[in-house]
């Protein structure tokens, strides 16, 4: 047992971390908006990381690497609040699909991210994973989306589309959704502790900084907290769905992704507390994460649907 | 990463297991929570059995008798024998948890002989005197006194939360020995043989009902000045000292309890009617139990990273505190939620199905406040993890 990042999984993480300063900082993240989340050079960026194709194998120009690593990488994404449909396109490319940029939605959702931009949609469902063309579906863009880095689309209904899992396993690919969802909201309910702990230690009020007082320090303790048993049950996922767990996969997956949702969601409220008056303001970072937050659990069922089957599972 | 035992992991895994099957059948019947010297018997029978398989001070290093196992080992031992339903460490917890480990580190080589091999064959039973009415989270403010008198020091004073004190042999004893200098500077750690004329234990009822802790106060109570460990008024280090020994591994027991308990009470909402249906029928009594279950397993992992950063370091690292933290929360939702899932079954506290929840909805109430109050670990993580400055004294 060996349950911490090793020397390849260490330079794998700040070699993404590094990427995301370079190419991400907040000021591109925040110009990103006018565009969809989406830039070429952005998109391009992450490609040639091999932020999509890391799990490929080599001679099909992967890395060879499995979902603990695509875990951390997704992690660092979060953290950095990297836009796009991320985790649609790295299932997509890893099923051998050649669309450049894949959104996932499910059957009956009537709100679709990222539409605009991407080539097509995957659904998974119980019957398999279906992939329909982009120019096959009739979307309306909605003008103020929750998450303005997270462009969404009304739609009234979803074509059937293409079956394309012949030879994959379908829950498997559910569960390596959850997963990589659930890797970009610890990253997420990281950033929103960091965030608000700078500010805490900055703001003065009463003549000291307010991370002086208990009222302030024990709310980024709590956030701390939730992000750490989180991360711990992100990593946990992911290594169980390389076969190397201790325990029931499945259960991991839901699980960690239950606990990434609430971290994320719930850091995400306490960093605009914490922030008082200015956290109230666009100009913070603090609503974009936490609207970030909201709109990838909506988007992947629902902290109760992995509840529930965390439930079922007793 | 990797989550999986080692070979050898497992086969320790095995040898515990077959161990547990055939001792814990020759286990006598267990006593009564009120019959205290039955109760002492109990686990120090337990203790011994421990000590003649080889599995005393799990975690105690060799040389001292212990078995020296890694903390990947403890923690396969703590899960195993709590699955097993084995006894808890009991009136043991002190001398195996808290004193031995600080003799170790600290004592003298005739104070670690005098005391060691007992409290590993369970032959000593030790407790705790830190705690006074005026000193709690504040514990270095604490006040009883000892004065030197020739090769004795002569302590006045009361302590409280002294668990087991009434069955105790000795006790880990903080007494104030210089008035002047700054609070954590004028602390001596002495060895305190609870048969010394001038102790009385008044037992302390809690909200359980039970009396576990006690009172312990002395007047003119004459300690040799050789039952000292470390300097004199460098008692606070010396009861620190034992941090060092946590390796992620101080609360398996009740993590592994607690992962029982919340399968029990899925088990049992399905069962206890409601309306036309069962408990279970009810959204959110289900979502609750799935959302303790989820958070159970996340320290399950997060123990596990703590117990790799500290066998890759030796030291523990923040894991401690954001599990003692995290832990009390759920350990008082899975408890209120067993309370609203029982109803009127609950007022029968010593029946079937309610015994062992209700008795774990008043035991999460010590949980967030022995060791470290919940406040306590948020200022501990704040201030020395998150780097946050201290509130101005």
């Amino acid at each position: 047992m060996n349950f911490d990042l090793d020397q390849d999984e260490r330079a794998l993480q700040s070699a993404i971390r590094d990427l995301c300063k370079g190419v991400f900082p907040m000021e591109t993240v925040r110009g990103l908006e006018s565009s969809g989340g989406i830039s070429a050079e952005t998109w391009q960026a992450l490609e040639d990381a091999g932020v999509f194709s890391l799990r490929l194998p080599e001679s099909e120009g992967g890395a060879g690497l499995g979902m603990t690593a695509a875990v951390i990488v997704f992690e660092e994404l979060g953290r950095a609040l990297v836009p796009g449909p991320l985790v649609g396109t790295h299932l997509a490319k890893t099923l051998g699909l050649n669309q450049a940029r894949v959104t996932f939605a499910n059957r009956n959702d009537l709100v679709i991210s990222h539409l605009d931009s991407s080539d097509a949609v995957a659904v998974v469902d119980a019957e398999g994973i279906w992939l329909i063309s982009q120019n096959a579906i009739a979307g309306e863009p909605v003008a103020l989306p929750l998450d303005p880095l997270t462009p969404v689309s009304r739609v009234s209904s979803l074509p059937q589309g293409e079956r394309v899992n012949e030879g994959a396993d379908v829950s498997a690919t559910r569960l390596e959704a959850s997963a990589l969802t659930a890797a970009l909201l610890v990253g997420i309910a990281s950033a929103e502790t960091d965030l608000a702990v700078a500010y805490a230690k900055e703001r003065q009020q009463f003549g000291r900084p307010i991370g002086s007082f208990q009222a302030v320090k024990h709310i980024c303790a709590d956030m701390l907290t939730r992000a750490e048993v989180a991360r711990a049950a992100v990593y946990a996922a992911g290594v169980h769905l390389d076969g190397n767990g201790d325990g029931d996969t499945a259960r991991a997956v839901t699980g960690a992704m239950l606990l990434a949702s609430e971290a994320a969601f719930a850091n995400g409220k306490a960093c605009v507390q914490v922030h008082g008056g200015m956290g109230f303001t666009w100009e913070i970072d603090a609503h974009l994460y936490l609207k970030r937050a909201a709109a990838l659990i909506a988007l992947h069922g629902g902290a109760d649907t992995y509840a529930e089957e965390m439930a079922a599972a007793l | 990463m990797d989550l999986r035992y080692s070979e050898s992991d497992e086969r320790f895994r095995a040898e515990v297991r077959a161990w547990l099957a055939e001792a814990l059948p020759a286990l006598p019947p267990k006593p009564g929570p009120h019959d205290w010297d039955a109760r002492r018997a109990y686990d120090t029978t337990w203790q011994r059995m421990l000590f003649d398989a080889g599995y005393a001070g799990i975690n105690w290093p060799s040389e001292y008798g212990g078995r020296g196992a890694s903390p990947t080992e403890h923690l396969i031992f703590l899960e195993e024998t709590e699955r097993a339903g084995a006894p808890y460490v009991g009136v043991n917890f002190v001398g195996l948890l808290h004193a031995g480990p600080t003799l170790i580190a600290e004592a003298t080589e005739e104070q670690k002989a005098a005391h060691l091999p007992r409290i590993l064959r369970g032959e000593e039973v030790w407790c705790q005197g830190f705690s006074e009415p005026g000193a709690g989270s504040d514990l270095a403010s604490l006040k009883t006194r000892a004065v030197l008198d020739g090769d004795h020091y002569v302590v006045n004073g009361q302590k409280i939360w002294t668990s087991f004190a009434h069955v105790a042999d000795f006790g880990e004893l903080l007494v104030r020995t210089d008035t002047d200098a700054p609070k954590h500077k004028g602390i001596t750690w002495l060895i305190l043989p609870m048969d010394t004329p001038g102790i009385e234990v008044r037992p302390l009822r809690t909200i359980a009902g039970s009396s576990e802790f006690s009172e312990v106060f002395f007047t003119d109570v004459r300690i040799p000045v050789e039952n000292r460990v470390g300097a004199e008024n460098d008692g606070w280090r010396v009861a620190m000292v034992t941090f060092s020994f946590e390796r992620g591994t101080a609360f398996v027991g009740e993590l592994v309890r607690s992962m029982k308990l919340v399968e029990e009470l899925a088990e049992l909402a399905r069962k206890l009617p409601r309306g036309s249906g069962s408990a279970w029928d009810d959204d959110g009594v289900r979502r609750e139990l799935g959302l303790i279950a989820a958070q159970l397993d996340g320290l399950w992992h997060l123990t596990k990273r703590t117990i790799t950063e500290s066998e890759r370091t030796g030291v523990p690292g923040i894991g401690g505190s954001i599990f003692k933290l995290y832990y009390s929360e759920v350990r008082h939702h899975l408890g209120d939620l067993a309370m609203r899932i029982l109803g009127t079954a609950a007022l029968a506290t010593e029946d079937e199905p309610a015994v062992d929840h209700v008795r774990g909805w008043i035991h999460a109430m010590s949980i967030s406040i022995a060791a470290g109050t919940t406040q306590i670990q948020r200022n501990i993580l704040s201030e020395r993890v998150l780097g946050m400055p201290k509130e101005p004294s």
